[in-house]
């Protein structure tokens, strides 16, 4: 599996709820029918405001985003229970969150559907690093590296919830590993 | 042990668990509506196969609450996904917005939003139908996809939101693995004044530990001022344990508890038997909180979280456009009632939005008389437009047609749960939460207002 990610971050503040991930009005879009899964990161965190976040996360008519990181504060993913939000994110080709803290069912719904890996970051980082920053981030060593700098951040080694990401989820996971049976 | 740990240990066939321990919980009850529910029967036949059958249909519940009154086809659709999901399991407890289990749902707009458009079976907002069906019993294990399914701690039991894989899984197996939270410890003592809700005193608790101070964690309540709340008020209560981040809420049992329950299940025919959880010396708890219920006033959560924490009083200058009253938590007859006893006799001055939160809910309103009105007629002649259609509506914005939808910036009072940006629809709108009647007392005077100046 791929554990060395480098790429332009996308900076995001404190308590970043499910309705700016993905607004409630997109919530008619089911994620297991493909066309409407792809829709769906087409507005991935189309629901922050615009007055505080001038750069949208996935531009005008395109379905992925040109940031596979997003760095984020304090509860990120609050609010609903929807799944629609990390996959909307996954859909949008991001591959991982490096947040401060996570809310808790959208921390559990990145690792059943195998969207994303939520990284927790004892660090601020969304107080030190901003919008189009290159990092690397490596989940062996459970570090953050930017790449103009040097400067390396470490963060909480994923620990059970890496495998589980790695398989593609919860249910591959499961099979992979013998606690249910393979697919008839 | 604490209540939550006791039922989870029940539920997972052990004598004893503690907080961080992982275990593998039955689930009495999986409910899910028209939202999330189309993606959980798409991950269900995904991964058990098209043939796949539900572990046990009696326990799956499902209750199209969300989009139901738009004409966006998309939402439509989602209703059709439920009724041939349930038609092809043989599930009982569907609650479906049309009578004919053959037919399509359309939603008319030009029959307009305020009118009527649901068939006999229809339950409204999932969170109030489950009691209100017979579905909530004391000691069970409550798993929905929705986050507020943890009101349905009000009745002793473990209820908490899920995911659609999660829920996938479930209703595969009846199982899902949960980490056993630690709980924190709100004692309640004494009574509320007058003009002060069961909403001020969860404003008061998430503005006391933080929007995420409770995350990963149970809330429990009890103490002798539980005495003196009633079950719409413990629902009210439990409802947003999840605005501090909670995984599940939890109240002790009482008489109240049972009576509720008991009369519930046997007017629905549900099942009937349950076995309470009750406190003992061995409970841990990770945070103690006392709340004398006498000494809370109305309170209000700023715009953009549940936790910015004011108290009514003191917001007198924020100027506001709209009002609403509606939802699981704030949509209940008893919300109603205080709504209209500040509301009597008086005019609205800025645009009010009333939704039941179910059918249930806007008969009572129609049908209960205050002299030679109803409550409903009360409310239509203090200018509050009220829907028959009873369901979430705008309280998470939803399509653009919804009823009471903000679609451009504006500040709204709101006795719904939940204000960060963008919840009620526009996303540059400010939404701000508060009970009932500080709603009400607020759609008088286009300002924040206590409420206990137009108490009577």
């Amino acid at each position: 599996m791929q554990s060395v990610f480098t790429g332009p971050v996308y900076v995001v503040r404190d308590n970043i709820d499910t309705d700016q991930i993905i607004p409630a009005q997109y919530l008619n879009l089911i994620p297991t029918i493909a066309e409407e899964y792809d829709k769906l990161g087409s507005y991935a965190m189309c629901g922050l405001p615009e007055s505080l976040y001038a750069t949208r996360y996935v531009k005008e008519g395109k379905v992925d985003s040109d940031y596979p990181i997003l760095v984020a504060g304090r509860n990120f993913g609050c609010g609903s229970s929807r799944e629609h939000a990390p996959i909307a994110l996954g859909s949008a080709d991001c591959k991982l969150v490096l947040a401060e803290s996570f809310a808790r069912i959208f921390f559990r719904n990145c690792v059943a559907t195998g969207e994303l890996y939520p990284c927790e970051c004892p660090e601020r980082l969304c107080d030190l690093l901003k919008t189009g920053d290159v990092v690397t981030v490596d989940l062996d060593a459970a570090t953050v590296t930017v790449v103009a700098t040097g400067k390396v951040y470490s963060f909480k080694p994923l620990g059970d919830v890496r495998p589980v990401v790695d398989a593609g989820g919860l249910f591959n996971f499961a099979r992979s590993s013998g606690m249910i049976a393979a697919q008839a | 042990m604490t209540l939550t740990e006791k039922i989870m240990a029940r539920a997972a066939g052990k004598s004893r668990v503690e907080a961080g321990d992982n275990v593998w919980v039955s689930a009495d009850v999986l409910m899910t509506h028209d939202v999330c529910g189309p993606g959980t029967i798409g991950v269900f036949k995904r991964e058990f196969g098209q043939n796949a059958k539900v572990w046990d249909r009696q326990k799956v519940v499902i209750i199209p609450d969300h989009y139901i009154f738009t004409a966006d086809s998309k939402s439509n659709r989602n209703v059709d996904i439920l009724r041939d999901f349930v038609k092809e399991q043989g599930i009982p407890y569907f609650y479906d917005v049309i009578d004919d289990p053959s037919g399509h749902w359309v939603f008319d707009p030009a029959k307009g939003l305020t009118n009527r458009q649901y068939g006999s079976n229809y339950a409204g907002v999932c969170h109030t139908a489950l009691p209100q069906k017979g579905h909530t019993r004391p000691g069970e294990i409550l798993f929905g996809t929705d986050s507020h399914t943890c009101m349905a701690g009000a009745f002793n039991q473990f209820a908490t939101g899920i995911g659609n894989t999660d829920a996938g899984f479930v209703m595969g197996t009846g199982k899902l693995l949960l980490k056993v939270p630690e709980t924190m410890h709100f004692r309640l003592e004494g009574a509320l004044q007058p003009g002060v809700m069961a909403k001020d005193v969860i404003l008061h608790c998430i503005g006391e530990i933080g929007f995420d101070g409770a995350t990963y964690r149970a809330l429990q309540f009890d103490g002798p001022g539980v005495a003196n709340l009633t079950m719409d008020d413990r629902m009210t209560i439990a409802n947003m344990a999840i605005e501090a981040g909670g995984k599940n809420a939890m109240f002790e049992f009482d008489a109240q508890t049972k009576a509720f329950v008991d009369y519930r299940c046997k007017l629905n025919g549900t099942k009937a038997t349950y076995e309470p959880v009750e406190r003992d010396a061995t409970e841990k708890f990770v945070y103690e909180h006392v709340v004398d219920l006498s000494k809370l006033e109305p309170t209000v959560a700023c715009h953009p979280d549940p936790g910015q924490r004011k108290r009514a009083k003191d917001l007198g200058e924020v100027k506001l456009d709209r009002a609403y009253i509606g939802s699981c938590t704030g949509g209940k007859t008893s919300d109603f009632l205080e709504f209209a006893r500040v509301l009597r006799g008086k005019q609205v001055v800025i645009t009010t939005f009333g939704v039941p939160a179910t059918p249930e809910i806007v008969h009572d309103l129609q049908t209960a008389r205050w002299g030679d009105q109803t409550v409903w007629q009360i409310l239509v002649a203090a200018g509050v437009q009220m829907t028959e259609n009873a369901g979430c509506a705008a309280c998470l914005g939803g399509p653009v047609d919804t009823f009471g939808r903000m679609n451009s910036p504006m500040k709204c009072i709101s006795a719904t749960n939940r204000n960060f940006p963008g919840r009620m629809g526009h996303k540059e709108s400010q939404v701000f939460l508060a009970s009932p009647a500080t709603v009400a007392a607020s759609a008088l005077t286009g300002r924040i207002t206590d409420p206990r100046d137009y108490w009577n």
